[in-house]
């Protein structure tokens, strides 16, 4: 054997010793929170969303208990409202979605055999937001204030600010918020999928868990967006009088039921395919083999993702809309079933195949697939349309959909617990408490939901909190009562099983003798995440390559130091994970908290029509924003480093192959589908009102096309700076910028001067030319903050032609915005003109 | 055809190929629905035939069966024996292309679900 630097265990012990240091937490009552490494930010996310869930959990058993008789009085109408509208909001905001994404911040560093995901900070907004806005939306029923329009809020008895109080503003506002952090996270996870990988773990090497992450991540992408375009046409109409969704001037409520499901069925694979990929991960470890049919996998998570969009018309199959339409969304409610099932049956042969240890993660694995197939046999039957006719909106309803929520997101999640707990915790929980645990929650739920089928085709509407006597469904609401006591006293043998945890002793390393990377783990953890980032050769490498663990915990793979200290991790090519760079991710600081507690503050004063406090939190959230953005990019002090092995690698990188370029890239995807949802809203308008366009004035030709013209000045400003700044002419690249930012702000001007003389306030088409417009206009403002951004990085030095990344991270924003002005001035100026 | 074919072996695979025949099947299925949209609701009805509506869905499925077609023939590029799951540059081009062509088939039985209704229903009501 050859002598290898790392043969020399004082070297080691030196270079742990300053990974450590480098790693070390903040520490100190209030810098301990200032932390930002994604394994402590993820067990917060987490134990917060668990939290959530079991206080949703309680309101479910009060309105329960409430149902468990007839003609009860235990709770008011009013509060019942307010009880099922939290509780689902809860389970859905606060717990299915933030869980996934606290799961995954946990697991994907690890998997992945990375340092940490790229942008570490941002994690840590995403997780104060989410506390944030979480206490603030739950909180508000102790002050009987919690929304009381159902999880769908449908207008207009919620825009009718005489109908319902300021509850329906805590749950737009909130909940916004909350989807802002949840898309701050879909952009941490895409990158860290695709950019932080292992040299070597090629796409067809990934774990499926990696695959569905970034598949549900991009749906996070698409599906939060128009639902903020429809929180943002909502708080319009209950703030401004703007009437959207009020019928009388020309508005629709069926707009807004459209925004909402488009986001709201994807939502349901949202929560359901990340509790699907646990499963590819503890079911091969528990069947001792590779999973059968990879591809099909991948086939079936693209696949479901895709289909999902093409499903959001079946919640509303009873309002009216063509039945040819209907019936497209019928058929691809049908066709969803295949790559569903092709999961399930891709589980099943690893299964057979295997030489299956019957554990309690696996347990948990087949007793909640077990529901979930029955929740989807009534997801056939409801997709039916005439089906759906007769069982609308009533407990067979609500049994269908916790078959799929519970047997999909909640048990999965728990057998996630179980195999799990070891990696994060380094303790076992009890099999025999787990078992017990199991069986009273499978028992319950079925005892729970399977009644609710029958009182729903008896005739009992959802929704409802009391029922009269003689509807002969007593006996069957009691024996729901029953099971959801049942269940809950199952997840309170689970939680004292967490609780004991502590006095247990430790567990082996690798306690199921899995094959995947996160399982390198130690039961005493150190803070770096992975001691060497390995090199990757297979889908199960700790099965498959020699001496694996041993190599890594030695330091003789990548990056097994930090020479300068400070934190890194290893950027790798998107299709065959060829590293490509080195790059210093963020350490602890205040900025990702006040952040968010700067944009919490617009949101939550806005709520209480505290404009002009929450104008300055506004301008706070702008501040801590360039503040935070300041240091990132920063020039390093050398120009290459090696990572062992004779590989250098440079420790900056500009365009296509960086982590910054794709999240601006990202981030506006999910822009450009919030913007196509008020499009939508317009064209929708137009469809459906015969007179649209006609009866009032519009912003004319003239000034919409002075902003077009101006906006693509801007635009061409900034692609020609990045063109000579790349040369080399640093002036001409400035002066190029702030031309750019002058044609910004004057498309600003004469945008808002095509406004004049329209009333939002008189009729829909006003309303939505001014929203258009307004959007447009303030991606203009922000296009010029980021180009004067830019001019100011250029003269501190912090920009160069050979470390440009600001010049062309802007540049993505403003081809975006091009579109942008693109769409909305036509669409503005031109249509109604057009003489359709 | 075979020529072309074996030119197509050399398209650069990415990540982006994977999502063609999905993101036709979205295309289509968004077209069909405005436009059933559209001509219900301001022309009340469609006219006998939909040719819209069949150019549409005849060109999707000619995509998507392009898509398959040149995915087929990617994953039967020669190289190390099954099961294909090595870490190599054929492994993956292999893999990519199957999964393609796996989601070709799924868009395709989907864009045809999505066409029946034309077919068997045939007014707006
Ligand atoms: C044992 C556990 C649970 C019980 C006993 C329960 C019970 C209930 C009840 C009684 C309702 C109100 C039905 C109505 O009056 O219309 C409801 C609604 C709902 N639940 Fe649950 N639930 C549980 C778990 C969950 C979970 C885990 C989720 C999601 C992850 C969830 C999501 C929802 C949603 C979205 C609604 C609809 C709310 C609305 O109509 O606005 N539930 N649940
Ligand atoms: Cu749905």
């Amino acid at each position: 054997m050859s002598l290898h630097a790392q043969d020399d265990p004082q070297l080691r012990k030196d270079q742990e010793a300053r990974l450590r240091a480098v790693w070390k937490p903040p520490s100190g009552w209030f810098f301990r929170w200032t932390d930002v490494n994604n394994n402590r930010i993820g067990v917060w996310y987490t134990l917060t969303a668990f939290g959530f869930m079991l206080f949703a959990g309680v309101l479910a058993l009060i309105m329960r208990t409430q149902l468990a008789v007839p003609d009860n009085d235990l709770v008011s109408a009013n509060t019942f409202n307010q009880l099922f509208t939290l509780h689902g909001s809860m389970m859905m905001f606060l717990f299915a979605v933030p869980m996934f994404e606290a799961v995954s911040i946990i697991l994907l560093p690890q998997l992945l055999g990375a340092r940490d995901l790229p942008f570490p900070r941002l994690s840590a907004f995403g997780y104060w937001s989410f506390l944030l806005g979480g206490v603030f939306v739950g909180g508000s029923i102790f002050f009987n204030a919690a929304p009381d329009g159902g999880w769908f809020m449908y207008p207009p008895l919620t825009t009718r600010t005489d109908l319902s109080g300021i509850g329906a503003d805590i749950w737009m506002l909130g909940l916004s918020f909350i989807e802002v952090s949840s898309v701050a996270a879909a952009v941490e996870l895409i990158v860290g999928v695709l950019k932080c990988r292992p040299p070597g773990m090629r796409l067809n090497l990934m774990p499926l868990y990696a695959w569905y992450i970034l598949v549900v991540a991009v749906m996070i992408l698409f599906a939060f967006p128009p639902l903020i375009a429809g929180d943002l046409l909502f708080e319009m109409e209950r703030l401004l009088g703007w009437p959207f969704f009020d019928a009388s001037k020309g508005g629709d409520p069926l707009l807004w039921q459209h925004l909402f499901w488009i986001f709201g069925h994807p939502e349901v694979y949202i929560v359901f395919l990340p509790s699907i990929a646990l499963f590819a991960m503890l079911i091969p470890t528990f069947a001792q083999r590779h999973l059968l049919g990879y591809p099909w996998i991948v086939l079936a998570a693209v696949g479901t993702a895709f289909l999902s969009f093409g499903l959001w018309v079946h919640h509303m199959f009873t309002t009216g809309l063509p039945k040819i339409s209907l019936a497209f969304f019928s058929a691809a409610s049908e066709a969803v079933a295949i790559p569903t099932g092709v999961q399930i049956f891709a589980f099943i042969a690893t299964l057979w195949a295997g030489k299956v240890k019957w554990s309690v993660p696996l347990l948990y694995a087949s007793g909640s697939l077990a529901i979930f197939v029955i929740g989807g046999l009534t997801g056939v039957m409801v997709a039916i349309a005439p089906f759906d006719w007769q069982a609308h909106d009533t407990y067979f309803i609500v049994a269908h959909l916790h078959y799929v929520l519970i047997g999909g997101t909640l048990l999965p999640l728990f057998g996630g617990l179980y195999y799990y707990w070891p990696l994060i915790t380094g303790k076992t929980l009890s099999d025999r408490l787990g078992r017990i645990a199991f069986w009273i929650m499978f028992v319950g739920v079925n005892l729970t939901f399977f009644p609710m089928h029958l009182s729903g085709l008896e005739g009992m509407p959802r929704r409802v909190f009391t029922y009269p006597a003689d509807l002969n469904i007593g006996w069957l609401n009691l024996a729901s009562t029953l099971g959801s006591y049942l269940f809950a006293s199952g997840v309170l043998v689970l939680v004292i099983d967490l609780m004991l945890s502590p006095t247990r002793k430790k567990a082996p390393r690798n306690p199921w003798n899995a094959g995947t990377l996160e399982w390198l783990a130690h039961p005493d953890d150190e803070d770096w995440g992975i001691r060497s980032v390995p090199l990757i050769e297979s889908r199960y490498p700790i099965w498959d390559q020699k001496d694996f663990v041993a190599k890594v915990d030695e330091g003789r793979f990548f990056l097994p130091d930090a020479e300068e200290g400070r934190r890194e991790t290893i950027i790798t090519s998107v299709l065959d994970a060829k590293p490509v760079s080195v790059i210093r991710l963020g350490t602890p600081s205040v900025k990702p908290m006040m952040t968010a507690v700067a944009l919490g503050a617009v949101f939550i004063l806005t709520t209480y029509h505290l404009y002009l406090l929450a104008a300055f939190g506004g301008v706070a959230t702008l501040g801590c924003v360039l503040w935070w953005l300041w240091d990132t990019a920063a020039i390093p002090e050398k120009h290459e480093k090696p990572i062992g092995h004779g590989i250098d690698l440079p420790l900056y990188i500009a365009g296509p192959a960086a982590p910054g370029w794709w999240a601006m890239f990202i981030t506006m995807m999910a822009d450009a589908t919030a913007f196509s949802g008020l499009v939508f809203g317009y064209y929708f308008y137009w469809t459906i009102h015969p007179n649209f366009g006609a009866d009032f004035a519009g912003p004319g030709t003239y000034w919409p096309m002075v902003a077009l013209l101006l906006s693509l000045a801007s635009w061409v400003a900034t692609v020609a700076a990045r063109e000579v700044h790349s040369r080399g002419a640093v002036s001409p690249a400035r002066a190029l910028l702030v031309v750019g930012a002058l044609a910004a702000i004057a498309s600003l001007g004469a945008g808002l001067r095509s406004l004049d003389g329209l009333d939002p306030q008189a009729n829909v088409y006003p309303a939505i030319v001014w929203v258009l417009v307004i959007w447009t206009v303030i991606h203009a403002a922000i296009g010029a903050i980021m180009q004067s951004y830019t001019v100011a990085r250029s003269l501190a030095g912090r920009m160069t032609p050979a470390y440009d990344a600001d010049l062309r991270n802007i540049t993505v924003y403003q081809h975006f915005f091009a579109l942008t002005a693109l769409i909305a001035y036509l669409t503005a100026g031109l249509f109604p003109e057009a003489g359709l | 055809m075979r020529r072309w074919l074996r030119r197509a072996r050399d398209l650069r695979v990415t990540l982006w190929t994977l999502i063609v025949p999905p993101t036709t099947w979205a295309a289509h299925f968004l077209f069909s629905y405005l436009w059933a949209a559209i001509s219900c609701a301001k022309l009340g009805a469609w006219a006998r035939f939909p040719t819209a509506f069949a150019i549409g869905t005849v060109a999707a499925l000619l995509v998507i069966v392009i898509a398959g077609l040149i995915a087929w023939h990617q994953a039967r590029t020669p190289g190390a024996p099954a099961p294909h799951d090595e870490g190599t540059e054929v492994d993956r081009l292999r893999f990519l292309a199957y999964s393609t062509l796996l989601l070709s088939g799924l868009s395709f039985i989907a864009v045809v679900f999505t066409a029946a209704p034309v077919i068997i229903l045939s007014d707006c009501r």
